[in-house]
């Protein structure tokens, strides 16, 4: 059983890769309004902006854009599992000898595909609007752990509204505040720049944390605390989300 | 594939389900034996879909026991898993997939070896060798019941359950899952079926069950059911065709338009 858990999550893994094969639009749009974010960030707003630093503006936003990246990409990771709950497939797939957590864990792994590939997309569009780098590959790594840990939290809340919701618009409306949270965040100007109680929102939720976590990372600049507190808030968000994705599949399958 | 136990295939006791206040299952008890068709009859909302998600594993009772190839429902679902199939009311295909693909996935999470080999030789038997590689969101509503029920039945499970499988169907389509049903049953698998079509368990089934408000309020076969209600009377009465012999009549028989929709790419021949 437990040797099967792997192959059936292998298997099962490359029947949703394949939907996203067939549908590229699903990262094509997920990468459609970061890079226009970005666009309109860099060339409208950015030369009204004060970072107080000396970095160039794209290279100050390019974390949290990515990180709006991610938001938006869940959304189809509970779409996708949305859709099999609702077709008599999960049901095909909770009927048959198949360890109940690879059906789960192959819409968490695709995300992860999915997600890196829409990264790519837009970190490669920045690289052509002017972000640049020293970051060395340690660096690099560090980035992309985070990244990945970033993506696996939200993929995971991704999981309860995928499970939770009954119709195709709750499943990608739950992940608007997501996609919101970074503006409240240092991802675009200073959080000193807002007045005290939206400042101290921004200081102590998660996305300024990693957001200043990524920039230091790629201005090779010390990361401080910061990285703690980073890795804090999306192990936090993981272990949770993963806690109630799981409960609520627990539920759902016996 | 035949069942060797000369216990019942599956052996339902007392087995109750309710949602709050809503008594879904009162009480149901039957046997199947094995190599047998089962026909268990309701209108909607008797409890047939909900008895037959709990003998999948798909849901827990109440109360009472389930048995299914001798292994108890609630105790040892990873048994039951392995030796039955499941064709729901709503063909589970996947339409994104080609119908080639469903089969073979269906095959790898079976674990069998030569998924592709197996995948072709259910697309022949269903008459959608022509149509495998074509999305199944393409195929009209009686080729995605053919792959439905194909894909159920990969890797021969000795007990299959078929929950309405002719409901929103076609004539032709309808006589085609029951061409199907007869051969599972004719190779002696355990066929455990419900439909709210009177003329279907006639046709099909050795035993017939009237699930009723939650309980099974008659359970016999076709000839002992008729002996409930008085002897026949000779009566002489004009034979007209019905609409469905003219229809059929019309169209031709069933394997001529099972072609025919493999051909048609939308399916609007249905």
């Amino acid at each position: 059983m437990t040797v099967h858990v792997l192959s059936d999550t292998g298997t099962l893994t490359g029947r949703s890769l394949r939907h996203i094969l067939r549908s590229p639009d699903t990262i094509i749009t997920t990468a459609v309004t970061p890079v226009a974010l970005m666009l309109l960030f860099v060339y409208v707003l950015g030369g009204a902006i004060n970072t107080g630093s000396d970095e160039s503006y794209i290279n100050y936003m390019l974390p949290g854009i990515l990180l709006i990246t991610i938001a938006s990409g869940i959304a189809y990771t509970a779409y996708r599992l949305f859709l099999d709950m609702q077709g008599g497939v999960f049901e095909r797939f909770q009927s048959m000898p198949i360890p109940r957590p690879s059906v789960l864990w192959a819409h968490v792994l695709t995300s992860l595909v999915a997600n890196l590939a829409s990264i790519v997309i837009v970190t490669g569009v920045a690289l052509i609007m002017g972000f640049r780098t020293g970051a060395s590959v340690a660096d690099w790594l560090a980035v992309v752990g985070i990244l990945i840990l970033f993506t696996l939290a939200l993929t995971w809340i991704a999981v309860i509204a995928g499970l939770s919701v009954k119709t195709v618009d709750g499943a990608s409306a739950f992940s608007y505040p997501l996609i919101f949270l970074p503006f409240i965040s240092s991802a675009f100007v200073p959080t000193d720049s807002m007045p005290g109680p939206v400042a101290w929102f921004a200081d102590n939720q998660p996305v300024t944390s990693i957001v200043n976590t990524l920039r230091a990372l790629f201005a090779q600049q010390h990361v401080g605390n910061d990285i703690w507190i980073a890795l804090a808030w999306c192990a936090g968000m993981l272990v949770a989300a993963y806690a109630v994705a799981t409960a609520i599949y627990r539920k759902k399958t016996s | 594939m035949i069942t060797k136990t000369r216990e019942p295939a599956i052996r339902v006791q007392s087995i109750t389900k309710s949602y709050k206040d809503l008594h879904v299952l009162r009480g149901v008890d039957f046997d199947v034996a094995a190599g047998s068709v089962f026909a268990l009859l309701g209108s909607n909302g008797a409890g047939k879909t909900t008895l037959v998600r709990i003998l999948s594993t798909l849901l827990k009772a109440n109360t009472g026991t389930a048995t299914v190839h001798g292994f108890d429902v609630s105790s040892a679902p990873v048994d039951v898993r392995k030796s039955i199939s499941l064709t729901g009311q709503f063909a589970a295909v996947d339409e994104v997939l080609t119908g080639r693909e469903n089969l073979v996935l269906v095959a790898k999470l079976r674990h069998l070896k030569n998924p592709g080999a197996i995948a072709d030789d259910m697309l022949a038997r269903f008459s959608l060798a022509d149509a495998g590689n074509r999305r199944a969101a393409t195929y009209s509503g009686g080729m995605r019941r053919r792959l439905d029920i194909a894909m159920s039945l990969v890797g021969n499970p000795p007990v299959v359950f078929l929950d309405e499988p002719t409901t929103g169907l076609d004539p032709q389509a309808r006589i085609e899952v029951w061409q199907t049903v007869k051969q599972l049953a004719k190779d002696g698998t355990t066929i455990l079926l419900t439909t709210q079509y009177l003329d279907e368990a006639e046709q099909l089934a050795d035993r017939i069950a009237i699930l009723h408000k939650g309980t099974i309020i008659q359970n016999g076969t076709l000839a002992e059911l008729k002996q409930l209600l008085p002897s026949a009377k000779v009566e002489y009465v004009e034979k007209q065709p019905t609409l469905e012999d003219v229809f059929l009549a019309l169209v031709g028989d069933a394997s001529d338009t099972a072609d025919e929709a493999a051909m048609s790419a939308g399916g609007e021949s249905r």
